[in-house]
């Protein structure tokens, strides 16, 4: 895409949402940060999704509210990016009965389903599938939905990957596969597990487009997806988009730091760190936009706020009642 | 009523509901060449699809189907290609409505055909009731009629569960009364195919006709067989079958899936539970062998429970309760 173009897009979208993209991607970063203090207090596996806030924010950001939604383990910035409070998530995370799933499903199973999102899963690649037969659904339904399917660079490497993308291929189905490539599947460089460096090629391999964005900037990605959802709900298929970007943490939170040698080094990180998608994001604001650092400062202490009420109300919260433990299994 | 073929009551019920629903749909391999070819005309190609040889991919697109509000029959074709989608039944289909706290429900039916005794070797005659059984979210019926198999379908198609539908092979040519009208047969309900009152014979599949075979053969020898089918595995009818052996006191199962954590081991143990009192003598489970189904039909023929084999039990476990035990082959 040229850069006359990338501009255009940028120009389109009004101010109001440009503010609301940040407050989205200041949600992520500090309800993970927050989330990472409380591991000592949370229960389980922890996932945090610092560093890849533009890329959630900026597809989620593409969508409608009534467009479906698929995830990860790497969880929270997903709901968080289309837009559900942070309150009953924060709960979730306690495994509180006033969490999203009621504490039945936790960090990684995440799921909204009055806000689109299908469900988050600790199984990588299993939801792409899942993604699939809800574009089928709104297909067969004869509405004009969408389902935006993240999944991992990790999970290109899954048979899942190839039987999804081929399906929806050759139906023509309204789906949006966003590959968060962080660069890392566990503790493996995808330069072990995968023999191309982008994984958007393998777009060629079902004739659909492939595109590769720079997952740090939130307004490319907007762009990108907004191109692929329209794609989609015009009829003419999905679309594979590649967006490169890292996560500054570890693969999960763990209560001890790990001992094992490193497998990144100081300087990737901080080069990742030196285009920070926040920072970036901010930086265009100010001087495309004219956003004061009052005006950005004001933002920010509004989500502190958010993120602090989110966790006070998740401690508040009454943990499930044992009668829950066997409710909810069948209709 | 129409004296038709379980296969054609099977057929039935998928139509008549594809007719009155218009959210069920059915996804499998060949659909629109083969078992379905001639419904194409009535319901289309968008409703009828013919998938890719991907199960990991149709299975859960259906659930994906599910979860947004339609009513997907997933067609698996045999029953050890359920393996392959394993990750999509097990972690997707039987979780998502527990794990998301009653937000979603995933009203799909699979349905999967029992291939054994036809030489069909390991890869494609399993009888894995069983071991779904061990997925807490999954509903599992096993049709033995074909006045069953449409109704029970017709159920699952209404439940708004995942559920489960195992059609055993050798029963596909088997004739029988099918009313026309429509109707149901209520998951979770096992069938009292014959009242007796010395032995229990509790029956799943095909060996429900084996065990209605035994029944009469120890009629001649003065033994009064009850025999039920127990239709469905998950939820399993504890009541019937506990009822059952609280009268005759002897209780034989009868399913030729392996006998290690099987239906007849939850059908032992219930029993041992619940009637322990009652029991005359110890339980017979009549299974297969722990082993892979072999090639070979000199091989295969020795597998399964026959209705010489629960004839010999029953009269064994009547006459002498100490020799009687689980009989493997």
């Amino acid at each position: 895409m040229s850069t006359a173009m990338r501009d255009k897009a940028r120009e389109q979208l009004a101010h109001g949402v440009l503010i609301e993209m940040l407050r989205r991607m200041l949600r992520i970063r500090l309800f993970d940060e927050r989330a990472a203090k409380l591991r000592s207090v949370l229960p389980g596996p922890l996932h945090n999704s610092i560093g890849q806030e533009a890329e959630i924010v900026g597809a989620c950001m593409a969508l409608r509210e009534d467009d479906y939604m698929t995830g990860n383990h790497r969880s929270h910035g997903h709901p968080i990016g289309k837009g559900v409070d942070l309150r009953p998530l924060m709960a979730e995370l306690y495994g509180k009965a006033t969490g999203v799933c009621g504490g039945k499903g936790g960090s990684m199973h995440l799921a909204v389903f009055s806000a689109g999102s299908l469900g988050e899963a600790g199984i990588v690649g299993s939801l792409m599938p899942v993604a699939v037969g809800a574009g089928l659904s709104a297909k067969l339904r004869g509405t004009d939905q969408i389902c935006l399917c993240f999944f991992g660079d990790g999970a290109a490497n899954c048979g899942p990957f190839h039987e999804s993308l081929n399906l929806a291929a050759i139906w023509k189905l309204p789906v949006v596969f966003l590959c968060e490539n962080n660069g890392y599947a566990l503790f493996t460089a995808q330069r072990l597990t995968t023999a191309i460096a982008d994984i958007a090629q393998r777009a060629s391999a079902y004739a659909i487009p492939g595109v590769v964005v720079d997952g740090q900037d939130v307004l490319a990605v907007h762009h990108q997806v907004t191109i692929a959802a329209e794609r989609a709900r015009s009829g003419a298929g999905p679309t594979l988009i590649e967006a490169k970007t890292y996560r500054y943490c570890e693969h999960s939170e763990f209560p001890e730091p790990l001992k094992m040698p490193p497998y990144r080094s100081t300087e990737e990180i901080d080069s990742w760190r030196a285009r920070d998608p926040i920072d970036l994001f901010w930086a265009h604001l100010r001087d495309k936009e004219g956003l004061s650092t009052k005006d950005f400062n004001a933002v920010r202490k509004e989500v502190q706020e958010e993120v602090e009420a989110s966790v006070s109300f998740a401690e508040r919260s009454p943990p499930p009642g044992s009668e829950s433990l066997l409710e909810h299994l069948f209709v | 009523m129409a004296l038709i073929t379980y296969a054609e009551a099977a057929m039935q019920a998928i139509r008549e509901e594809m007719r009155s629903d218009s959210r069920v749909f059915v996804m499998g391999e060949d659909l629109q060449t083969f078992a379905y070819a001639d419904a194409l005309a009535e319901f289309g190609t968008e409703r009828i699809r013919s998938t890719p040889i991907c199960e990991t991919g149709f299975f859960g697109a259906g659930i994906g189907a599910a979860l947004t509000g339609l009513r997907p029959v997933i067609e698996g074709a045999f029953s050890t290609f359920l393996y392959s989608a394993m990750d999509q039944i097990a972690n997707q289909a039987a979780k998502s409505r527990y794990m998301f706290g009653g937000q979603a429900s995933v009203p799909i039916v699979i349905r999967v055909m029992v291939s054994y005794g036809f030489a069909s070797a390991a890869h494609h005659a399993d009888r894995p009731w069983g071991l779904f059984a061990q997925v807490p979210g999954l509903k599992i019926i096993v049709p033995a009629t074909g006045h069953d198999v449409k109704g029970l379908l017709k159920a699952a198609l209404r439940d708004g569960n995942p559920v489960l539908c195992f059609e055993d092979r050798s029963l596909f040519g088997l004739r029988g009364e099918v009313p026309d009208h429509d109707y149901t047969v209520p998951i979770g309900v096992a069938d009292v195919k014959q009242a007796g009152s010395d032995v229990t014979l509790v029956a799943v599949a095909g060996v429900v006709q084996h065990s209605l075979t035994a029944a009469r053969t120890l009629q001649d020898h003065g033994i009064s067989a009850e025999v039920i089918d127990v239709r469905t595995v998950v939820p399993l009818d504890r009541r019937t079958i506990v009822s059952s052996v609280t009268k005759t006191g002897r209780l034989i199962i009868v399913d030729p899936a392996p006998g290690m954590c099987s239906l007849a081991s939850e059908v032992a143990a219930t029993v041992a539970e619940q009637a322990f009192e009652s029991l005359k003598g110890p339980v017979v489970r009549l299974t297969a062998p722990d082993v892979p189904v072999p090639f070979s039909p000199q091989l295969e023929r020795l597998m399964y429970p026959t209705a010489e084999k629960i004839v010999a039990a029953a009269l064994r476990l009547v006459s002498r309760p100490d020799a009687a035990s689980r009989v493997a082959i």
